[in-house]
């Protein structure tokens, strides 16, 4: 699973490069994200902007990264390609995160 | 009904069948089968030019039937499972019927996929659970079935023809 990882001040931002979070990656995904985020400062932002298809896998296991996370750090969500958004929308998980339409919006709101 | 293939490796491309409104796919259980399958699927499913939005749904709900067979009904590290999928492509949309050779589901039933409350503390939140929900809210007319040492899912996904 492939990350790219940029720590500015207070957050960081993990962007995700591979086109799917699926049952064949999510521990891995999990994993990689944990390894990534070790030292993060309090907020971490998941960049989902290159993500198109997300399952069931997926979404636990980006809800398994913000309880790691928590207390500490929160995890807020940025980048929502329709079917990931759609997934999101189905389960109400989209009442549990902070989204933010664009990577962009996250980060202005960050450091605003 | 159109003949399931051989065991050699799963194709990129559905079998051509007599009937063009029909397809069928097979794929040996593995961490990858799902992916496999889906491909397969999307490709069969390309002359019906689906919108984006029906091709979504349709990857969405196979995804989460097959990661719960490959997970479930086959969850034994080494077993050699086959995995059938049919689709038919109806005017009240596309049928869909999953058969897989392995555990059968608990008490014979299809789980209801009913959500759990997320007003809890954030140590709380259900990490799982969503699949079934997922496939009981996007599909139509689920049925489970147990038969001849197998399980047969069925269902519809009522898509836009346009």
């Amino acid at each position: 699973m492939e990350l790219l990882v940029k720590t500015e001040g207070d957050f960081c931002t993990v962007s995700v490069q591979d086109p799917r979070i699926d049952a064949a990656v999510a521990v891995a995904f999990k994993e990689a994200v944990r390894a990534q985020t070790q030292d993060a400062p309090p907020r971490v932002i998941l960049d989902l902007t290159k993500v198109t298809f997300i399952d069931s896998s997926g979404l636990g296991a980006i809800v398994a990264t913000m309880k790691h996370l928590a207390p500490e750090r929160r995890l807020l969500l940025a980048g929502l390609t329709p079917p990931v958004k759609k997934v999101f929308e189905l389960t109400r998980m989209d009442s549990v995160f902070q989204i933010f339409l664009t990577l962009e919006d996250a980060l202005d709101a960050e450091r605003a | 009904m159109p003949s399931v293939h051989d065991n050699e490796q799963p194709k990129n491309a559905p079998d051509a069948t007599s009937n063009p409104s029909e397809f069928s796919i097979e794929v040996i259980s593995s961490t990858t089968a799902t992916r496999e399958a889906l491909l397969q699927v999307i490709a069969g499913l390309a002359p019906i030019g689906l919108d984006p939005e029906d091709s979504e749904t349709v990857e969405l709900v196979l995804a989460e039937v097959l990661n719960n067979i490959v997970e479930h009904a086959y969850p034994e590290v080494g077993t050699v499972g086959a995995i059938h999928i049919r689709c038919r492509h109806l005017a009240d949309g596309l049928h869909f019927r999953i058969r897989d050779f392995g555990n059968r589901m608990p008490d014979d039933k299809a789980p209801l996929g009913e959500m759990r409350s997320y007003d809890v503390d954030v140590e709380d939140l259900p990490e799982g659970g969503f699949g079934w929900f997922l496939i009981r809210d996007l599909a139509k007319d689920v049925h489970y079935s147990r038969i001849a040492g197998g399980n047969q899912l069925d269902l519809r996904i009522a898509v836009d023809y346009g």
